[in-house]
């Protein structure tokens, strides 16, 4: 028998875990409408972004594919759209691609309302009439198959790759052995563990995929760091991590590495893209926290999990971030933010076994309504869409 | 409990086949500590002063013999380790170019 969540059914099939509006601008100079909507509006979340306008390429591509897939996610009973009028990524390309999911969806446009008070007048009497329908949907049942969770960390300390990734892989097993999915990315913190990765992968193509996707980064890596004029600036692996008691890059890319546990990986999925299968899948994205945590949820995520030993309060919009930290002193210390205390097995009060299932009990509390710290606290500054140069 | 746990010095190896662990607290030269992998333990006397994260030797590991953390080589020795002396980039080294 499967484990099982409470969950809102979507039309394309998806299951969400949050009911709420999200209100979307194309492109940058619509953020401030869109904010103020969703202030009108209780239950709304925005999502504040620099990008939509000056871009081109590959770049533009994917802002555009992010920006669609973060509307397509299934914690997102409806959306509204803002635009400006004349960026280059159109709002209604914007809702054009967010329509396949069947969701509610309605479009403002600045420059056609006549001013940005017009604006937020219409989109907040849009957002008030989607939250009422929205309110009338209840949670079912549904296999933990269906839930898909993003792994992350930030705020690292030497506690994060001996307690809480080890304690978080568990999990994320537990999690994909049901059939649900998992996301591991930072691919600038997996350098020198390819060949580990690939060993891991389901077949001969994903693991030559996860060895190009690493070296790629790599090399990119190299080339910054041979531009860079500081010494200071040159190196991976930091004074820092070498003083905690880390002796080599591969050391410390393994202890990020196991955020994922032991389970295989179906695939390597790009920035601004979806798995088409269940599973365990590494997702191409830079380390930076914000930026992982979008394309993750791009990807389809429902739940983040979020490992952090220095302790960080940060939050995304509509998505619950499940805060761990391996270090008793920092949940003491950031008790307000911080979800579960990994650190019981530093104090040889738990093993990691214990946390490993905490940790998941907690994703199915949270899958069902339970709120995070993180959420109540309304922290959102993980919305960050990648930039390609 | 509460004072037991408080007062015994403790290390943690992450998988079976590690050959370190890692120390959990502060240990001095000569002090005997707790070594844990899952539900199991082990005694291991320390034979350097090593710090909190930092890696003890489980056996003896010869020059250029592999250094294992999370079941994984994570670099070589470059001199020979006995049971519970520290390894770290003094006596380790990795072939990972990018430092």
């Amino acid at each position: 028998m499967t484990d099982t969540f409470m969950g809102y059914a979507r039309k394309d099939g998806r299951v969400g875990i949050r009911n709420q509006i999200a209100v979307i601008p194309s492109v940058f100079c619509a953020a401030k409408v869109a904010e103020r909507i969703a202030y009108q509006v209780p239950g709304c979340v925005y999502f504040r972004h620099p990008v939509g306008c000056s871009q081109v390429g590959e770049d533009l591509e994917v802002t555009a594919k992010t920006l669609i897939a973060i509307g397509k996610n299934p914690n997102f009973a409806g959306v509204v759209v803002v635009g400006l009028g004349c960026e280059r990524f159109s709002p209604y390309e914007l809702a054009k691609g967010i329509a396949p999911s069947e969701k509610m969806l309605e479009t403002v446009v600045i420059q056609e309302e006549g001013d940005s008070l017009a604006a937020i007048q219409t989109g907040s009497k849009i957002a008030r009439e989607m939250q009422q329908i929205a309110s009338r949907q209840t949670r079912e049942e549904f296999p933990v198959s269906e839930l898909m969770v993003g792994l992350n960390c930030g705020g690292s300390d030497m506690t994060s790759g001996l307690i809480a990734n080890p304690a978080l892989g568990y999990a994320s097993d537990k999690l994909v052995s049901q059939g649900g999915s998992s996301l591991l990315s930072e691919i600038t913190e997996l350098i020198g563990t390819e060949d580990i990765l690939a060993r891991r992968a389901v077949d001969n193509e994903v693991a030559r995929s996860i060895k190009e996707t690493i070296s790629a980064t790599e090399e990119k890596l190299r080339r910054q760091t041979q531009n860079s004029s500081n010494k200071a600036r040159t190196h991976l692996i930091s004074k820092g991590n070498y003083d905690g008691g880390l002796s080599s890059v591969v050391e410390k890319s393994l202890g990020s590495m196991k955020k994922s546990g032991n389970a295989e990986f179906c695939g390597v999925i790009r920035y601004g893209h979806q798995p088409d299968k269940k599973g365990l899948f590494l997702l191409d994205s830079p380390g930076h926290d914000g930026e992982v945590s979008t394309g993750e949820v791009a990807a389809g995520a429902q739940i983040i999990l979020f490992p952090t030993g220095r302790g960080t309060p940060t939050g995304f919009p509509g998505i619950p971030v499940i805060k761990i930290t391996g270090n008793p002193k920092t949940y003491i210390k950031m008790k307000e933010n911080i979800d579960i205390n990994a650190g019981a097995v530093l104090n040889q009060e738990k093993t990691l076994e214990q946390v490993g299932e905490e940790i998941y009990q907690e994703i199915l509390e949270v899958a069902s309504g339970k709120h995070v710290k993180a959420e109540i606290l309304g922290h959102d500054e993980q919305f960050c869409v990648t930039r390609l140069p | 409990m509460e004072t037991a746990t408080q007062t015994k010095k403790g290390a943690l190896v992450i998988h079976p086949d590690d050959n370190v662990a890692v120390a959990l607290s502060d240990l001095k030269k000569g002090e005997k500590c707790s070594v844990r992998l899952g539900e199991s333990e082990q005694w291991v006397t320390a034979l350097d002063d090593i710090s909190f994260g930092h890696k003890l030797a489980l056996c003896p590991i010869g020059k250029d013999e592999s250094v294992l953390k999370y079941g994984e080589e994570i670099g070589k020795m470059s001199e020979v380790v006995n049971t519970g002396g520290w390894i770290h980039t003094h006596n380790m080294y990795c072939e990972r170019g990018l430092k």
